[in-house]
């Protein structure tokens, strides 16, 4: 396949086949014959060296729980544990540890949030201003909550370019009671990246608070609550490296210490009588029972292989893949591009092909070796309110490279061939 | 190379039998397939014995999907509600004549869920699935 001269990146940003190095599972074949075109990252992202080693040590060297024992392994453990929070502390830019929450992934954090906080404070009448274009987790804990309280949720609209109407929501946030705005910083669909700053701005000006959905911003770009002036953000680590059932909810500490606990039990308590209980410190007074300690503490890992490789790269680098993917992805007859162009976009594209079933298209690739996903990607009223297919989603992260961009579209014309008759 | 799309599959699906809903209608389900966002419209019509004499179904589905449809359609044609009955799950895996992918199951079987309710409703379609997946 010859390269797109006018497209391909000419400066290199960091030396991807050295970091692909580092990624054992893509050294493997996919087929018999067949590399791995691993394209799905907004899904879950593949796993490094030390992340790998980090688990296998802890479980060899070092097993124990924590925060309970005396005991050297105890101690050991524990010290892993709370040092992988003062990492994702701050990657994140956060003011302490205590306001960094371990949860299994986004969408608990957001489910945090909204059986908290949400049960807590919000009142008949209120409003949670949701989003078109948000992940299910961002929408149906919020439709769950209204089910329970007398509140509404109200979705800011999207243009049709796949951005959102931010004339309609500030109209909303004007003439409605809303408490909690809940939006995604990255689409994972569109790849659209919402003006956060401004929202949050905005959202406090009107009395209401700002929940971040950052599952597809934290493994693609640097992050600063503070400069966001986020109430509440949720993250996934097995999206930037980590392993699977680690995540993060950061909520500013005044936030977290007004409001209840979420599930009760060892750990998050203080003192237990039979005729009540109190609560422990932040962060701990949200992490009831044993945790994940040894994903936590890969996630740790995961940081620091971020940090070394350097945020801004990396963001660098996902735009000038996404840039040229579009630019391909344009020259392919039948083909239409969902969102907003390389300029605006995160590190996603969303397609369809004429003619041929998302279902189709994808198992044709994964034949070819590449793997991407077909569906709605949870976010089914984005799909709706944009009149879209299902469709097929490319998501790239830091190990791909412009030659697994020109092997997807070899794949779609392989497609084209095997559905045109 | 590409296992799954067989001569007889690619036929079916991309050429698939009884395609058009019928009306009237004697009998009549239109379901999603909520993981993918496929919809299949199945119609049917009967004789007075209960026998299938008209099948027409519609829809947004894969090859797969709709192979299955067409094939299942070719199969029901001229038997009675009684007869369709023992049409199982294996049964369509046999039809098809591939290995169907555990994530290309809801596919194949999409159109056997839409016919079982339409004629029997959601709850037999509901233990057939628990039985055998």
């Amino acid at each position: 396949m010859d390269t797109n001269v006018k497209a391909a990146p000419r400066a290199q940003i960091y030396d991807v086949d050295v970091v692909r190095i580092d990624f054992p599972i893509l050294q493997q074949a996919h087929h018999a014959g067949v590399p791995l075109v691993y394209l799905d990252n907004a899904a879950t992202s593949q796993k490094p060296f030390n992340v790998l080693a980090a688990l296998d040590d802890y479980y060899r060297r070092y097993n124990a729980n924590v925060h309970r024992g005396i005991h050297k392994l105890s101690e050991e453990a524990t010290a892993a544990y709370e040092d992988a929070r003062v990492k994702l502390a701050g990657f994140i830019n956060a003011r302490s540890r205590r306001e960094i929450i371990f949860t299994r992934g986004t969408t608990e954090g957001i489910n945090l949030v909204a059986q908290t906080w949400g049960r807590a404070y919000l009142k008949a009448g209120d409003v949670v201003l949701s989003t078109e274009m948000e992940h299910h987790s961002n929408i149906v804990p919020w439709q769950m909550l209204a089910a329970e309280k007398d509140i509404r949720v109200r979705y800011v609209p999207m243009l049709p370019d796949g951005t959102l109407d931010l004339d309609a929501y500030a109209a909303i946030l004007r003439d409605e009671p809303v408490k909690l705005v809940a939006v995604t910083m990255v689409s994972n669909v569109l790849g659209t990246i919402n003006p956060i700053m401004d929202m949050a701005r905005q959202a406090h000006a009107a009395g209401a608070l700002i929940l971040v959905d950052a599952a597809q911003a934290a493994p693609h770009m640097p992050l600063d609550v503070q400069a966001l002036d986020a109430d509440f953000l949720a993250f996934s680590g097995h999206k930037m490296l980590g392993p699977t059932g680690s995540g993060i909810l950061y909520g500013k500490r005044a936030l977290l210490e007004a409001i209840p606990p979420w599930m009760g039990g060892g750990d998050m308590i203080s003192r237990v009588r039979l005729d009540g209980s109190t609560w422990n410190d932040l962060p701990y007074k949200f992490e009831a029972g044993t945790p994940a300690i040894a994903e936590m503490i890969g996630l740790g890992y995961a940081v620091d292989y971020l940090t070394a490789l350097g945020m801004e790269k990396i963001e660098a680098h996902g735009h000038a893949l996404v840039d040229y993917a579009l630019d391909q992805l344009a020259d392919v007859p039948g083909l239409t591009v969902y969102g907003p162009d390389a300029g605006q976009k995160g590190a996603v594209a969303a397609f369809s092909l004429d003619g041929i079933h998302a279902h189709d298209l994808v198992q044709i690739l994964d034949a070819e070796g590449i793997a991407v996903r077909a569906g709605h990607h949870c976010a089914m009223p984005l799909h709706d309110c944009l009149g879209i297919p299902a469709t097929t989603r490319a998501s790239f992260y830091i190990y791909n490279t412009v030659a697994e961009v020109d092997a997807l579209i070899t794949g779609l014309y392989s497609a084209k061939r095997l559905f045109t008759r | 190379m590409y296992e799954l799309y067989t001569e007889h599959i690619l036929n079916h699906g991309m050429n698939p039998r009884h395609w058009g809903i019928l009306r009237p209608a004697d009998a009549e389900f239109m379901t999603d397939n909520a993981r993918c966002g496929d919809s299949l419209h199945l119609t049917l019509r009967l004789d007075n014995q209960q026998r299938i004499i008209a099948v027409g179904w519609a829809g947004e589905t894969c090859t797969i999907s709709q192979a299955a449809a067409s094939m299942l359609g070719e199969r029901i044609i001229g038997k009675t509600v009684a007869e369709v009955e023992t049409i199982g799950i294996n049964d369509i895996f046999t039809m098809l004549g591939i290995t169907v992918p555990n994530n290309r199951i809801p596919c194949a079987l999409l159109p056997l869920k839409v016919l079982t309710t339409a004629l029997y409703g959601p709850d037999v379609w509901y233990e057939l699935e628990m039985d055998a997946l």
